[in-house]
């Protein structure tokens, strides 16, 4: 919302300065988001008198001018026309910035004659495309007299930020009622009296609304003038029009937009001589059409509110008038429509149209009921005043609506909701001053909301209104009272572990990435994602349409990204959401990791070697371990889902539960995101790994440190190559549970010495006796039971 | 007794002379052993007059003591030279790179959050959570948000397919504020939660993410008031950006869900184009706040005229890119490893207010 200081002025009696009213706007809720003085960036042009314009010697079209600036006399070289002795024009000095080109004017020669200035055209100024020739003062301008001054351009523009609730500041009026609540000055009276009418209008309004949508448009008001000349406004409404970046265009356009800005009443006009019949408010019907005010056609649908005549729709209800319709400069009789509308249609329908106009801005907002009544005496004013002619009575059709809405204060509320004394004669005065209707009943306030508050609908805003022009800023502060001398654990274990966990990656190497929740539909499906109930509506681009069924898409893709750039060695990881379906239950949270291109940093003393699936595993189980899930009961098996390679993956599990997923992407999939080279991945599932029973506590049980020698003894065994290692250690451990404490697999071979279909697996076992030190005949007997396990289960043989 | 220095000297010249420990061990045996200089020489004491034999015992014995201690001496020497000579074997160039280990980093955007966690839990907030895909209801409705209400069209919503055919489309949530009313309507008063998460809305440029990240604070009980607002919000700013006396300002607002409701301001300066928070001329939106809408406290079954309270809310990138100077938005989704290296945080950064953010 834009307006002008002076427009300000109209309505409020003030001494405030510019400064001092934009700080009070922007505490009252009415934030500044920008000043324009133009006085102050147009101050370096100035009325100059052109006391000689000679022809230059070397150039046809230029001339060679004296000015007067009014402290010194300047040689211009000037082209235009118009360039003559004894004119007036406006001097730009070298060395300012013409505001059309933004160039810094150079002092120079121009064809062997010195040029120091310019004096301006319109075009130069920024003020319209007028380039012909310069701009020309009055005669009796004053020399030296600022540009800015003489065109009308030395006022103010100010822009507010207004919030959606307070419609009621779409009018300068409205904004001039908060400033001199908060104490900036006295609201002055505002003339709303009828403007008697000299005749009855040959069209009256009409409504021809079904049963359940009277509210579409509940009231409409309306009259005829006549004998009207529609020629350019005044001067000083272009100038304000201008001012607030609209485009002048006619006396009777522009009194509708101003006083939409002005009051907050869009009005609209129809040249009565293309109406047919009378005007009707009425739905649309399906299937037809209009041709808007912005040259565009609309197609309408039932439920969207028209003025049509007989001919069909002539404007969209608290939209956009038509175009066929409109007032031309030929235009001689006008039908003034002042309508209601309903709020709520008035924005369905502008949304489904995509028409974002300023009166829909207003309708939908909602306006103070009463303005469709003092709205046709306003514009009646002014369009007498204006464009002659005289008026009919007022028509008007339908019911005002009540607004009426009544509402009681306790004075006590302010302070307990807002933390801030404000004696009761304050809150009233506020309150009064808003345009509230305040009455003492008892202990309470009584308070009648004005029709265009429709915002205030309960007690809490009225300690808003009281509070807001009182000033936040004298509400003390109070730090919250603290609810015990500790504060309880801010984090539920579920939530410390994200935290663990994070930390544990990072610690590994890997770098943690945030990557969007929504990927495309091909990367989807290629994580068994992609259904159609977790697709985007409005995506923002193809792209980015469908909720990932799995953190990795995203670490894939970034992957890439820094492959591009010549990062290959990736080590990223995501703790983020994944989802299943649409509901709260279908979206689980996953740690998942990626690595790519050689394992660590190439270094003299390291061999490079490429990522696996293993070091995929042990990023999981770190993650696992840092989360308190039981690793050493976990079972690894082989089943990962399809974007792993599948001999190269698989599952950590406790029983049917799969605790997470690791392996080597699948080549389809590293294809997929063009990566080059094999990566790695795995997915953590946090919310599968068991949570501590919170009846254990912190207590752990005393560590069985046994004071005798434990004894390591190393084994090799031959088994087939399809044996899992895993199950050869698990033979191992249970061979004999009490005595062996650890079993370590130190070796895999296979090559010179082992047949092809085989390979030796080599493991340290660790015997821990508890009660005595073991005898040799002791250490060889539990030798003997490892043996005949592990080959018992696995068909191994011990080798010589 | 000339004939002993004698002796003396020519032993103790090999003892000296010994260039290894088995040159030195002979010497010892020749000397000491059984059949060595020395030895042999004390088999002849018994043959002489005691008073004789005494002073040449005490000779010969005098001798045996020092050529063991030089004997001793010389091994060790030896013992020395033969560390060094090893020591000096061993040097390795030390301007070699060291073993890599090399830790990664922790996202601004997570560090952010745990320092956010780190000082509201301070104050006695716990952390709450909800779904990313939100029904209506909770993302707008319950918050006084109805249908076609214009504050919705700030919110630029994402929407995906309804649950079942004849309810409203789901929708990616535009804000956390949903998780306030999931919580007030499963938890009683008093209620003290942030709610960190990530939210969503269908715009992007240099400036908005279709994804970013906010925290919401809500505060319910029956005396909380706009005073606890300010004070909590300002100890906030204050401890965030680590400035004690940090200008905070709060400024009218509106949004649907509270009642007064406020923006807040913390002061900055712009001098010479560089953002710099704290003391100056200038002011810069960080947060919006409010107190709790009686509508929405009844929304969620709580009693309004018994409970009240307050909410806050700011974007966790915004707050973080003010704090850690990241002059862009979009780098913090590229996962650029150069950028994630750069800004990101080694993982024993743990924040705490007990060690200082």
């Amino acid at each position: 919302m834009k307006f002008t200081l002076n427009w300000l002025k109209d309505h409020l009696d003030t001494e405030a300065g510019l400064d001092e009213i934009a700080a009070k706007l922007s505490m009252i809720g009415l934030e500044v988001e920008g000043i324009e003085d133009r006085a102050k960036d147009l101050a370096p042009f100035k009325v100059a008198y052109v006391k000689e314009a000679k022809q230059h010697p070397n150039a046809d079209r230029l001339r060679v001018c004296l000015v007067d600036t009014g402290t010194e006399v300047v040689q211009v070289v000037c082209g235009a026309p118009n360039a003559r002795t004894g004119m007036k024009g406006i001097f730009a000095p070298a060395g300012c910035v013409i505001p059309g080109s933004g160039d810094v004017l150079k002092p120079g020669e121009i064809r062997g004659e010195k040029s120091n200035g310019m004096l301006v055209s319109e075009r130069e100024m920024g003020l319209s495309d007028e380039h012909e020739g310069i701009i020309e003062v009055a005669a009796d301008s004053e020399i030296g007299a600022p540009f800015a001054q003489i065109a009308g351009l030395d006022d103010p523009v100010i822009e507010v930020a207004i919030t959606p609730n307070r419609g009621d500041c779409l009018g300068v009026r409205g904004i001039a009622r908060d400033l001199a609540a908060a104490g900036l000055g006295t609201l002055k009276p505002v003339d709303l009296s009828p403007v008697p009418g000299s005749f009855d209008s040959p069209m009256i309004w009409r409504r021809d609304l079904p049963e359940d949508a009277q509210d579409a448009c509940p009231y409409v008001a309306g009259r005829l003038f006549r004998h009207i000349e529609n020629g350019p406004s005044p001067k000083w409404m272009q100038a304000r029009l201008r001012a607030i970046g609209l485009r002048p265009i006619s006396a009777l356009v522009d009194i509708t937009n101003y006083v939409t800005y002005d009051l907050n009443r869009p009005l609209h006009v129809f040249d009565a001589a293309k109406v047919k019949g009378d005007p009707v408010m009425r739905l649309a019907r399906e299937g037809e059409e209009i041709v808007a005010l912005d040259g565009e056609t609309y197609r309408l649908s039932p439920g969207m509110v028209v003025i049509a005549d007989e001919a069909g729709p002539e404007g969209i209800g608290g939209v956009m008038g038509g175009e066929p319709s409109g007032v031309s400069p030929e235009t001689s009789e006008v039908f003034l429509e002042v309508a209601l509308f309903d709020p709520v249609r008035v924005a369905i329908t502008g949304r489904r149209l995509g028409i974002l106009s300023d009166a829909r801005y207003r309708f939908e907002r909602g306006l103070d009921p009463q303005s469709a009544v003092w709205g046709a005496e306003v514009a009646a004013r002014l369009i007498l005043d204006i464009c002659g002619g005289e008026a009919s009575h007022v028509v008007n059709a339908g019911v005002m609506p009540s607004a009426e809405r009544h509402l009681s204060l306790r004075p006590g509320r302010v302070a307990a909701l807002g933390g801030v004394e404000v004696p009761a004669a304050d809150q009233t005065r506020i309150l009064t001053d808003l345009g509230f209707e305040v009455s003492q009943s008892g202990e309470k306030i009584d308070v009648k909301v004005p029709g265009w508050r429709n915002d205030v609908e309960c007690e809490a805003c009225l300690v808003e209104e009281v509070l807001r022009i009182r000033g936040f800023d004298e509400i003390p502060a109070v730090a919250l009272p603290r609810q015990g001398d500790l504060p309880d654990a801010v984090l539920t274990p579920a939530q410390k572990r994200v935290s663990l966990a994070r930390t544990a990656l990072a610690w590994r190497g890997l770098e943690e990435a945030v990557t969007f929740s929504f990927v495309s539909r091909r990367e989807a499906a290629m994580f068994g994602g992609g259904a159609a109930a977790l697709r985007l509506d409005n995506p923002i681009s193809a792209d980015l349409d469908v909720m990932r069924p799995s953190v990795l898409p995203g670490l894939a893709a970034a992957a890439a990204r820094n492959a591009d750039r010549g990062l290959s060695a990736a080590a990223l990881f995501e703790i983020g959401p994944q989802y299943a379906d649409a509901t709260p239950k279908g979206q689980t949270r996953a740690a998942a990791g990626l690595r790519a291109g050689p394992a660590g940093p190439r270094h003299w003393s390291a061999a490079p070697r490429g990522v696996d699936a293993l070091d995929a595993k042990a990023d999981a189980l770190a993650v696992l371990a840092a989360c308190g899930a039981p690793v050493d009961n976990l079972q690894t098996t082989r089943d990962a889902p399809s974007w792993y390679h599948p001999g190269r993956s698989g599952a950590l599990r406790l029983g049917p539960n799969i605790l997470a997923h690791f392996g080597e992407l699948h080549p389809r999939v590293l294809e997929g995101f063009s990566l080059r080279g094999p990566a790695v991945a795995f997915e953590v599932f946090l919310d599968k790994v068991p949570l501590p029973r919170a009846k254990d506590g912190k207590l752990k049980a005393p560590p069985a440190l046994s004071p005798f020698q434990a004894v390591e003894r190393d084994f090799a065994f031959l088994v087939d190559a399809d044996v899992p290692a895993d199950k050869l250690i698990r033979a191992a451990k249970g061979a004999d549970k009490a005595l062996i404490a650890k079993v370590d697999l130190f070796d895999v071979y296979t090559g010179k010495g082992v047949e092809a279909d085989r390979k030796s697996l080599a493991i340290a076992v660790t015997l821990q006796p508890k009660d005595r030190t073991l005898t040799d005949p002791e250490i060889e007997a539990a030798a003997a039971k490892i043996v005949a396990a592990v080959t018992k289960a696995t068909g191994a043989v011990l080798r010589g | 007794m000339e004939d002993l220095d004698h002796l003396k000297s020519s032993l103790m010249d090999e003892v000296a002379a010994a260039r290894d420990p088995g040159a030195l061990e002979a010497v010892r045996v020749r000397v000491l052993g059984k059949k060595g200089a020395v030895t042999q020489r004390m088999k002849t004491l018994g043959g002489l007059e005691p008073e004789a034999r005494k002073a040449a015992g005490q000779a010969l014995n005098a001798l045996k003591d020092a050529l063991a201690g030089a004997i001793e001496a010389r091994k060790t020497a030896l013992a020395d030279e033969a560390l060094s000579a090893r020591l000096e074997r061993e040097t390795v160039d030390v301007t070699l790179p060291g073993r890599p280990a090399p830790a990664g980093h922790i996202h601004p955007i997570s560090q952010t959050l745990e320092e956010l966690v780190a000082i509201f839990g301070e104050m006695g907030f716990s952390v709450a959570e909800g779904p990313d895909i939100e029904d209506d209801f909770h993302n707008f409705t319950a918050l006084n948000i109805p249908q076609e209400h214009p504050a919705r069209q700030d919110h630029d919503t994402f929407y995906l397919p309804p649950l079942t055919p004849d309810a409203a489309r789901m929708v990616l949530r535009t804000h956390t504020s949903p998780v306030q009313i999931r919580t007030m309507q499963s938890v009683e008063p008093p209620i003290r939660i942030i709610v960190p998460g990530r939210t969503y809305r269908a715009d992007s440029d240099a400036t908005h993410s279709p994804m970013f990240h906010q925290v919401e604070g809500l505060v319910i009980d029956e005396a909380a008031h706009m005073g606890h607002l300010k004070g909590t919000l300002i100890d906030f700013c204050r401890a965030f950006f680590g400035i004690s006396d940090l200008p905070v300002r709060f400024r009218p607002s509106y949004f649907p869900f509270t009642e007064p409701s406020a923006e807040v301001d913390i002061g900055c300066s712009r001098e010479g184009g560089q953002l710099k928070i704290g003391h100056g001329k200038d002011w810069l939106e960080i947060l919006g706040s409010g107190m709790v809408h009686p509508k929405v406290l009844e929304n969620c079954g709580i009693d309004s005229t018994r409970y009240q309270g307050f909410a806050f809310g700011m974007g966790i990138e915004r707050i973080a890119m003010l704090k850690y100077g990241m002059p862009d938005l979009r780098p913090f989704y590229d996962s650029d490893l150069r950028w994630l290296r750069h800004y990101g945080f080694l993982p024993l950064e743990t924040p705490s207010m007990v060690r200082g953010l």
